[in-house]
């Protein structure tokens, strides 16, 4: 049906009538309406992830606390890896980019490959979040919940935040074992046998003098890892939110990988070559560099700020 | 899904030049059931949203017994609900369930997608001189979401806790808590899922509706040329794309919530002694989404009603429509601002008075937009030629519902008034009366006005003084008094009011609301006999039954695929050429060239 409008010879005004004011296919603004309104979904959904954390902003995590590993390499590497992952994921961009200059030449071949690189980019970016995911469920540092249900960590003489292993284990012991699972009596125990103390998560990192921490300690729990309902990262709002936006934009870039992947094998299928232009790359390519962009965002509120 | 289907339609976009010979052959299902035609797609919103009102009608008429003769039992009420009305005598839940679906129902199903669904879909394509929409086949995918949503908010009538009674606006913690009441079980489950497959249906048609208008517009058709219905129908898509994902972001969250052990919406709670494990969310985050899409969702009810309106207003008064360029910015004004007032719907949430004043002052501005679109409505009727059809007493009713609602608009939009009346029967008359009524009024407008155009047979005008006449009065019957309960105190949602000596007085008036409802649903009667009847009985109608300038009667009666045959129309001046002097009839359609002397105005 669209055809009339776009064989329309260009006569009279841009907006007259029998023209595409825009310049663009109907396709094509379709897709960018539909990443208006998708835009307004990840909108709702940070809005609602700044309301809850200005509310506790004195006790939000702070993710260079929690986001610190990286693989095949010990100790504290705050942000490093989100920082690699972000930057393939920008770089997956840069690739479908030069996809769609590619079909704007016609060039077959070169279509192919810079569309296979953006499919690898995707995947790198999809097996990066199953990793950090990984991580993020099963903890690091550990940490317990007092009867007033907050989640406190477990501090050194100098107010610094230290394992339950080397609480437990003494500092020594070198291991990152973060796999062992703790009781509370083994923390009660090992606490009082040094000057530890209690930390309030947030940037300040108030801490809980001893004496008042051995009496708050009688009543809590260990809490190891994440999960909807608590996290040792301190509020479990925190870990909510991380679920939820970062898989709800995982899951958009599961959705755009499948999609470019259908979009390549029609590329070599020579599907477009035979339609004369490659209009279907730049539209996935839009969305491509749409869920690129939010994640720029979900980076920056989430990891950054 | 877009890419996908794009990827076979692009096929079409750029070779298929001739469109006649590439369709498959027409049985009954690509003719019926899979259409791609926007005038079928149109008829199957229009049935779809015809079942969904008369079953929320008839839930309004049970409800409205209890309201009247509280906890009294009545036979029919024992047949309808079985277990949920022991001796006839409604149930306090399935009050609520009745109550909350009666809602959800009337807002989305027939207000929205069976309104604009039905007119954007038949009068988009035909009215800017277009084949069809940009894609049929998102257009059929369109239907069908909202034909499966529709099954799945009926099925869930029948589920044996009973159906979502958290209230239209599902509320968290009761819609979040899946033991907090019957019907905060598999009832809400069934609501969330049906209003999601919604929210898919009402993106992929607006999508379609707006990139239709805008680059599909025939030769000459430019944006100040188009009928008001059609900048009604655009600007009602664009505030459905920007809002409708805030709802769905709003759903995905409260799902988290019941099933997966989050705490967005959920602070502390006890249930039955024993404390959940949910901490620290706030479920007045949820009132924040929610109503962001919830006010632009009254727009996007009454803004295809008004352009109705203006259309069926402007022909049947014989005049041009009064400040067309006010009324496309008018709607355009009130499509900016229901983005900027959603908190008025939330003023005793605990808000920070300051931050109250500034909705106050927001929500006050829209008065002036409406009082510009009322005013051009009663200026174009001022000395016009006036016809009285069915479809103009509708529209004039709607002009007089408009000012009515809107007027207690005013007291509510103003924080300091709205507090004391606030979660009464003041508002539910003041949104029944500027939106609902407003709405369906110009959803029958447009049902009488566009019946030739989707059928080629006209409806039964006496019948159809008849349903106006008993509508309106019942109508009124019903809202008016809500104000004086309002204004009394008694608030809405109530089971009964028998415990509250202070409202015993007030018992005689909610006799007189119920019995006006019940009027008000038998008058409708009238209106689907008339409907079906006509539909097959109905006199034949000419092309232009109405003398109209618009494009979609100078199509053909009978319908086919593309609309018109041959070459498609052109353009050559605005909707609104009557009684313009010197011309040899009342009205100049769009595709006559302008004559000799004759100024172009638009």
């Amino acid at each position: 049906m669209a055809q009339e409008a776009a064989m329309g010879a260009p006569e009279g005004k841009l907006w007259g009538g029998g023209r595409q004011p825009l310049g663009a296919s109907y396709g094509k603004l379709m897709m960018w309406f539909f990443l208006l309104s998708d835009a307004l979904t990840f909108s709702g959904f940070l809005t609602a992830y700044g309301l809850m954390r200005f509310k506790y902003v004195e006790t939000w995590p702070v993710a260079e606390d929690v986001f610190t590993h990286f693989p095949f390499i010990h100790g504290d590497q705050p942000l490093l890896y989100v920082a690699l992952m972000t930057f393939i994921l920008i770089m997956s961009s840069v690739t479908m980019v030069l996809a769609v200059n590619a079909g704007h030449e016609n060039n077959k071949k070169s279509v192919i490959w810079w569309m296979f690189l953006t499919i690898i980019g995707g995947f790198i970016f999809l097996g990066s979040q199953a990793w950090e995911w990984y991580h993020f469920i099963s903890g690091d540092k550990g940490a317990v919940q007092v009867a007033d249900g907050r989640v406190l960590y477990i501090g050194d003489e100098a107010g610094t935040q230290i394992t339950l292993t080397d609480l437990v284990h003494g500092p020594s012991a070198g291991a990152h074992g973060h796999h062992e699972k703790f009781n509370s009596e083994q923390i009660q125990t090992a606490f009082k046998q040094g000057d530890y103390v209690l930390l309030v998560p947030g940037k300040a990192k108030e801490a809980i003098p001893h004496s008042t921490a051995v009496k708050m300690l009688e009543k809590a729990e260990v809490v190891q890892g994440a999960n909807m309902v608590r996290n040792e990262y301190g509020n479990n709002l925190f870990a909510n939110f991380f679920f939820f936006i970062t898989g709800f934009h995982g899951f958009h870039v599961f959705s755009g990988v499948i999609i470019n992947i259908i979009i390549f094998i029609n590329v070599i299928m020579g599907t477009y070559a035979r339609r004369g232009h490659y209009d279907m790359v730049e539209k996935v390519g839009l969305y491509w560099h749409f869920v690129d962009l939010v994640w720029v965002f979900v980076f920056t509120f989430f990891y950054l700020v | 899904m877009s890419d996908i289907q794009s990827a076979e339609t692009m096929h079409t976009d750029t070779h298929d030049h001739s469109h006649d010979d590439h369709h498959h052959e027409a049985n009954f299902w690509n003719t019926y059931v899979f259409s791609q035609d926007h005038k079928m797609i149109a008829k199957q919103f229009l049935l779809t949203g015809i079942v969904m009102g008369t079953i929320g009608m008839m839930m309004s008429v049970l409800f409205r017994l209890q309201l009247a003769w509280p906890e009294q039992g009545f036979p029919i009420l024992e047949k309808l609900l079985g277990k949920w009305a022991p001796d006839g005598v409604m149930d306090s839940s399935i009050y609520l369930a009745l109550v909350t679906i009666h809602g959800t129902i009337m807002v989305f199903f027939v207000l929205t997608a069976g309104l604009s669904g039905t007119f954007s879909n038949l009068l988009i394509p035909l009215q800017i001189g277009a084949r069809d929409m940009a894609s049929g086949f998102m257009n059929m995918l369109s239907y069908w979401f909202f034909f499966v949503s529709s099954v799945i908010m009926v099925i869930s009538l029948f589920v044996t806790s009973g159906p979502a009674s958290a209230g239209w606006t599902v509320y968290p913690p009761l819609s979040a808590l899946p033991q907090a009441i019957p019907g905060s079980g598999a009832g809400m489950t069934l609501w969330l899922v049906s209003m999601t497959l919604f929210i898919v249906s009402s993106l992929l048609g607006a999508l379609n509706y707006i990139v239709t208008v805008l680059n599909l517009r025939t030769k000459g058709m430019s944006m100040t040329r188009l009928p008001l219905t059609i900048w009604a129908f655009f600007v009602t898509a664009i505030l459905g794309v920007l809002s409708f994902p805030v709802l769905l972001s709003a759903a995905l969250l409260l799902v988290f919530d019941r099933s997966m052990g989050t705490s967005f919406y959920l602070s502390d709670i006890f249930i039955g002694g024993e404390v959940l494990d949910h901490a620290g969310g706030s479920p007045v985050l949820f009132q924040h989404l929610f109503w962001f899409l919830g006010h632009p969702e009254v727009y996007i009810i009454l803004l295809p009603a008004l352009g109705i309106t203006s259309e069926v207003i402007a022909t049947n008064s014989r005049k041009p429509i009064f400040g067309y360029r006010a009324m496309v910015g008018s709607i355009l004004a009130i499509a900016f601002l229901s983005f900027i007032v959603w908190g008025h719907h939330m003023f005793v949430t605990g808000m920070n008075p300051f931050l109250g004043s500034v909705f106050t002052f927001t929500t006050l501005l829209i008065a002036i937009p409406s009082a510009v679109k009322a005013f051009n409505y009663i200026t174009t009727l001022w000395k016009g030629n006036i016809r009285f059809t069915p479809a103009m007493l509708f529209s004039i009713a709607l002009v007089s519902t408009f000012i009515t609602g809107g007027l207690t608009g005013i007291i509510l939009g103003d924080s300091a008034l709205d507090i004391n009346v606030h979660d009464t029967y003041f508002v539910v008359a003041h949104f029944h009366i500027v939106m609902g009524l407003s709405a369906i009024f110009g959803m029958f407008a447009g049902i009488y006005h566009w019946f030739p155009r989707m059928w080629g047979r006209r409806m039964n005008k006496t019948m159809g003084y008849f349903h106006f006449w008993l509508t309106f009065i019942s109508a009124y019957g019903v809202f008016f008094p809500m104000h004086f309960l309002g204004m009394a105190g008694l608030p809405r949602r109530y089971y009964t009011n028998t415990a509250f000596p202070m409202f015993d007085d007030l018992a005689d008036i909610n006799i007189l609301i119920s019995n006006f409802a019940i009027l008000g649903a038998i008058a409708q009667g009238i209106f689907f006999f008339n409907f079906f009847y006509s539909m097959f009985r109905g006199k034949r109608s000419a092309q232009n039954p109405w003398k109209s300038n618009t494009l979609e009667w100078t199509a053909p009666v009978e319908h086919i695929h593309g609309n018109w045959p041959g070459e498609l129309p052109t353009v050559h001046r605005w909707a609104y050429d009557y009684s313009k002097p010197g011309m040899d009839e009342d009205f100049v359609p769009q595709t006559i060239p302008l004559g000799p002397g004759e100024e172009e105005t638009h």
